[in-house]
């Protein structure tokens, strides 16, 4: 009894939190509401990858491209690139569609393969769509190559446009502070789904495969179709993901979605821990904040130290990256926090050499 | 005829690059199951190294075939060092960590070395001086230069040499009987540390080769050289089978000639305007010798994984790779 009112209590309080979050980042500056949509988008994003990599134990390093296609139907719909305008809410769904199916496109083939046979596949293909995306400019213009499109529409829910600046009750809510609801409320849900998937029978189907693939199918798994769907779930959040990018950013190009991001993301789930919903938020929450709480540090440490700047923030800022990686996996090899199933195979022996 | 031939001259000299690099991978996948992402990072670090020695002596008044040499020289033993370090500080304590955390570790170090090299040798490109007089050949209609025959004959004589090796010496065989099943490798006596750490070693020393040979082939080298190509060159490691020696050196040349033929072909291949039936109803855009090409050659990189994927669905190991048992 008690307990469970101290689990509300902790809910209440962390949703407070969340809630007033972007009133108090806006003190530090304006640029932290946008951070923290853009830790949030990883959030998504890691969420999504967490499904095929640490419930159905499918290393995929292309995730990227499912962002990247995302981003992209939602920005050829709702920009003057082809002069169509739907509104969000069409769109979204048919971006998650869209990325779904390349999911499953994916999958399909490499449905025989396993481990690191998988891992290159998957990242030839993440780059096989970011080089499409580069040249379908020619013979027609499809995606503008590498200028990219711009003039993306924002998000519009009736009169209220997420990129201009509108006041409730006298308290004045900026564009990046209605995406920052937005996206939280689209946070919430994914978070809800992962959460009940992992408990349900696809979830413990997935578990089974990622286990053992063999003795999943034995006891009548259908493996082929799991796979797939898991592809298909993970690259639909990724495509959502991608579609409120484009909204958010108003111009998208295919810098954006470079092997290096899909090696981030996979960063995030391997370093917050692998299939543990809490895990991955935490890994995707320090990946994105880090790096950018260093970008405001670096350079005034330096001035106080030397009198001037010695490195470029940027090195910086990627050596310290690089270098927590490593030793963050040195001491923690399973992550920061762990899941239930990762830490009972740590205690136990490994058969594997 | 003559652009057939001359694709193929330039895929075998890409494709030996590959291949070299891709030893790397292969031999350190097949010793420790491990995908060394840092090992393109040796390369450039290789291209680097060679870069600074080569500009220095170049003023000097050397031969520049002697040059050349000692930059080789002074890249393979710093890439041997940096390789051995890797293998010491972040991937040896992972050995018995789940799967994925030395490929992150993997990923970590490649940062840490790409921006390392950034810091010492600025992010501009740097362009290889010119000091190796051009010479060129014909061959059947194709101009070969000096330094691609120099550069594929190098490639097959290491390659021969990394054979005779694995195959024929105390060290290969330890290597192998480690690959095969560490734990009654040490019951044998093998000292598995050492023989992983001479692996790494020994790939490490290919990949400044290789990394020497990409710079004064392109006369360019960056301090991000080394992703694209590691890339390729793991790719082409995959399509051969991974772990398996003979099977990075197929993959790797097979890899560099498909490259080549796809780059020289598919803009003529995808050109609408050559097929009348589409010409006709495409009108205008073809009339008086007029193009619509889908894939131009910047389409260059997709062969590379569009070969691979098709490959691996149908061989799902590799070309030469063995069946490897279900549970991965």
């Amino acid at each position: 009894m008690n307990r469970t009112k101290l689990l509300w209590a902790g809910v209440a309080l962390i949703a407070i939190t969340l809630l007033l979050l972007p009133f108090a980042l806006s003190y530090a500056g304006t640029a932290w509401v946008r951070i923290a949509n853009f830790a949030m988008l990883y959030v998504l994003l890691a969420l999504g990858l967490n499904i095929v990599v640490g419930f159905a134990g499918l290393l995929d390093l292309g995730y990227i491209a499912f962002y990247a296609v995302g981003a992209y139907a939602y920005a050829l719909l709702a920009s003057p690139q082809f002069g169509l305008h739907l509104p969000f809410w069409v769109i979204l769904p048919i971006g998650a569609a869209v990325a779904a199916l390349f999911g499953v496109m994916l999958g399909a083939p490499t449905l025989k393969l396993r481990g690191d046979y998988l891992a290159i596949v998957t990242l030839g293909f993440g780059e096989i769509v970011r080089i499409f995306l580069n040249n379908l400019s020619q013979p027609v213009n499809i995606t503008r190559g590498p200028q990219g499109i711009a003039g993306i529409d924002p998000v519009r829910v009736g009169s209220v446009d997420f990129s201009r600046s509108d006041s409730l009750l006298g308290v004045v809510f900026t564009g990046s502070m209605k995406y920052y609801y937005l996206l939280l409320l689209l946070l919430l849900a994914i978070v809800l789904i992962n959460v009940r998937l992992q408990n349900s029978r696809i979830g413990r189907a997935w578990e089974a495969i990622r286990e053992d693939e063999v003795a999943a199918r034995a006891m009548g798994i259908d493996t082929t179709g799991m796979k797939l769907l898991a592809f298909a779930m993970g690259a639909s959040f990724g495509g959502v993901a991608g579609g409120m990018f484009s909204a958010i950013q108003a111009f998208i190009s295919p810098e954006s979605f470079v092997l290096v991001e899909s090696v981030m993301v996979v960063s995030m789930v391997v370093l917050g821990g692998m299939g543990n919903v809490a895990g991955v938020i935490l890994g995707a929450l320090l990946l994105a904040f880090v790096p950018e709480i260093l970008r405001w540090t670096v350079e005034p440490v330096q001035h106080a130290l030397f009198g001037k700047m010695l490195v470029e923030p940027e090195v910086i800022r990627m050596l310290i990256f690089g270098l927590a990686l490593v030793l963050v996996m040195l001491f923690r090899p399973a992550g920061l926090l762990p899941s239930a199933v990762r830490k009972r195979e740590l205690t136990h022996e490994r058969t594997d050499p | 005829m003559d652009i057939f031939i001359q694709q193929m001259v330039n895929g075998l000299t890409l494709g030996a690059v590959y291949a070299i690099v891709a030893l790397g991978y292969t031999m350190v996948y097949g010793i420790i199951q491990l995908i060394n992402f840092a090992h393109g990072e040796l390369v450039m670090i290789g291209a680097m190294v060679a870069f600074t020695v080569i500009n220095l002596l170049a003023a000097a008044g050397m031969p520049p075939l002697v040059v050349v040499l000692i930059g080789t020289a002074c890249a393979i033993p710093v890439c041997m060092l940096v390789g051995y370090s890797m293998e010491r500080l972040a991937y040896r304590p992972l050995r018995h960590a789940p799967r994925l955390a030395p490929l992150i570790t993997a990923i970590g170090v490649s940062i840490i070395l790409q921006h390392l090299a950034m810091l010492v040798w600025s992010r501009n490109v740097l362009a290889f001086p010119q000091i190796i007089p051009i010479t060129t050949y014909n061959f059947a209609g194709a101009v070969v230069t000096g330094v691609q025959l120099t550069i594929v004959g190098l490639c097959f004589a290491m390659m021969g040499g990394l054979a005779l090796l694995v195959y024929r010496t105390r060290l290969g065989t330890a290597m192998r009987a480690t690959a095969q099943n560490p734990q009654v490798a040490r019951l044998m006596g093998v000292d598995v540390n050492r023989v992983i750490a001479a692996t790494f070693i020994i790939g490490a020393a290919l990949g400044a080769v290789a990394g020497v040979m990409f710079g004064t082939y392109y006369g360019v080298a960056q301090y991000t050289m080394g992703s694209v190509l590691g890339l390729k060159a793991f790719a082409a490691a995959v399509l051969g089978g991974i772990g398996n020696v003979p099977g990075a050196m197929v993959g790797g040349l097979l890899l560099g000639v498909v490259e080549a033929l796809g780059a020289g072909y598919i803009g003529e291949f995808s050109d609408l305007c050559h097929y009348d039936m589409l010409a006709a109803s495409l009108g205008e855009r073809c009339a008086d010798g007029g193009h619509f090409v889908l894939f131009g050659s910047n389409y260059q990189d997709v062969f590379a994984f569009v070969v691979l994927i098709l490959v691996l669905v149908f061989r799902p190991s590799g070309l030469l790779g063995e069946r490897v048992g279900d549970r991965a």
